[in-house]
């Protein structure tokens, strides 16, 4: 028993790998669901700022990301454009990462399209400008200096949706959608101390860490925390909607909960294994 | 056959490549490695002088209107100093271009870095304490107090960890541990989230275009 005890411990890696993949791969192929619940935490309260602003607000949207981080990221942006679109928010997004570009537009237009929405009367995208936090304090004293145009060439001055937005205090929120620097740390240093302006947004579960303390000091409103934070927030916008758009985050939060546990059954094993060698070490002396 | 078809399947193949590394080092999973550096400094290049260099620097340069605005020569004059970092005679003048970068950043960051990740922080703490809410809140921000000043405490070197001093010093360490194991785990969801995301891709996108729906 104590051999078998101690060979857990020497586990070819390759089983291991053969076990997470199926943790990840039958849940997701059996279309398994898990519920989500959500209680306060900085989710709900990212919602809850977001539920606050009323119609025809303007919403800042940067999206700070590129296809490496879309698992997490761009069930976010697709959520948090449902939820601004419904409540009638206007959204001006650009990106502070060249990929971030398309991302964004591909998840607006979605949106955009479903809602009925218009381009440069509801939403815009002006595009990617290299700089990130000198970009973000040249855009609070004049957004059409550092974005003339916006990101399919036409004259930004003359859109709609950039009625009364001259300069970043103008905009009620600004969110941020980020996979690292420049990205939410940016956005908090230069435009949400700066200027006193609410700043919101989702990260990678990796960054999630860092940016508590924004929340804890109400240097942000509210935080989305890798892919728990699009399911989160992926369910509060499907509530009270029919037939609302199916999302990616919130079944693939059933094979995160299955591979969550796989792994802390192999970190048990290994403990049990670890203890055993040792104990037996220990009565050989 | 459209080009959505050939870049799904590009894409599986070379996800499937690149996860065979697992099992061990392989021709596919070289392969599969040595495009995607090469497609991404390709990429990055070509993306970096129609974004950045034309729209930036070229177009204001000589402006479509007409003219030439030669004020635009000494940005392209100090770009020009970091490419000469290749030619070891000149690759000093790099350092100009470098000290303009590193000196503007600084001086941009410091003051707004100071407010928002000290102060700020720094303040919050302060209060924390003297906040009213329920019960569960005013343990929270006697944690928060306590951790913040054990925390500190242990990275104290002035004082031998002993006593009063070693007692704060391991309730810091201990803090700390605890914060290294929420970063730790947040680190394996975003893992597993990525793996989650490529087997979406490959389930719901590529095996329906061998007719497998699952």
């Amino acid at each position: 028993m104590a051999t078998f005890v101690e060979n857990l411990g020497r586990i070819d890696r390759r089983i291991i790998f053969i076990v997470m993949a199926l943790s990840v791969v039958v849940p997701l192929a059996m279309r398994l669901s898990l519920p989500i619940p959500i209680g306060e935490g900085p989710s709900k309260d990212m919602y809850d700022a977001v539920e606050a602003l009323p119609s025809g607000s303007t919403v800042l949207l940067s999206f700070d990301y590129d296809p490496s981080t879309m698992p997490e990221l761009q069930p976010m942006a697709v959520a948090l454009s449902q939820h601004l679109m419904r409540k009638d928010i206007k959204i001006v997004s650009l990106a502070l990462w060249p990929m971030g570009v398309s991302l964004g537009n591909e998840a607006m237009r979605s949106v955009a399209d479903s809602l009925g929405k218009e381009e440069y009367t509801d939403w815009v995208n002006l595009g990617y400008k290299t700089g990130g936090g000198v970009l973000i304090v040249r855009m609070g004293s004049d957004i059409q200096s550092v974005f003339p145009v916006d990101y399919d060439g036409n004259p930004v001055g003359d859109m709609p949706v950039m009625d009364g937005i001259s300069r970043l205090s103008d905009f009620d929120m600004i969110l941020s959608l980020s996979a690292g620097d420049p990205g939410v740390p940016a956005w908090v240093m230069m435009a949400g101390d700066r200027y006193n302006i609410p700043i919101g947004g989702g990260c990678t579960a990796v960054s999630a860490p860092q940016f508590y303390p924004y929340l804890g000091t109400g240097q942000m409103v509210g935080l989305l925390g890798g892919l728990k934070g699009a399911a989160d927030y992926e369910t509060m916008v499907r509530v009270g909607v029919e037939n609302p758009p199916a999302g990616t985050a919130t079944p693939g939060m059933a094979a995160q909960s299955v591979a969550h546990l796989v792994i802390m059954l192999f970190i048990i094993l290994g403990n049990i294994s670890y203890l055993a060698g040792k104990k037996k070490k220990g009565g050989a002396k | 056959m459209s080009w959505t078809f050939v870049g799904i399947w590009l894409g599986a193949l070379l996800s499937l490549s690149l996860y065979s590394f697992l099992y061990k080092d392989n021709p596919f999973y070289k392969f599969a490695e040595h495009l995607f550096v090469g497609m991404s400094a390709g990429y990055w290049v070509i993306y970096n002088i129609k974004n950045v260099l034309i729209p930036n620097w070229w177009n204001n340069l000589v402006p479509a209107e007409g003219g030439f605005q030669p004020i635009w020569l000494i940005p392209g004059t100090l770009a020009l100093f970091m490419l000469l970092r290749i030619v070891p005679k000149l690759s000093s003048l790099s350092r100009m271009s470098l000290s303009l970068i590193v000196g503007t950043g600084a001086g941009l960051s410091l003051t707004a870095m100071l407010q928002t990740n000290a102060l700020a922080q720094v303040n919050g703490t302060i209060i924390a304490l003297g906040q009213g809410g329920d019960l569960l809140s005013w343990i929270s921000n006697i944690i928060i107090v306590t951790g913040v000043v054990c925390g500190l405490v242990y990275f104290f070197f002035s004082k031998a960890h002993t006593g009063v001093v070693g007692g704060a010093a391991n309730i810091g360490i201990t803090i700390l541990m605890v914060a290294f194991g929420a970063s730790f785990g947040y680190t394996v969801m975003a893992r597993i989230s990525l793996l989650i995301g490529q087997t979406q891709f490959l389930l719901f996108e590529w095996l329906p275009t061998m007719g497998i729906h699952l």
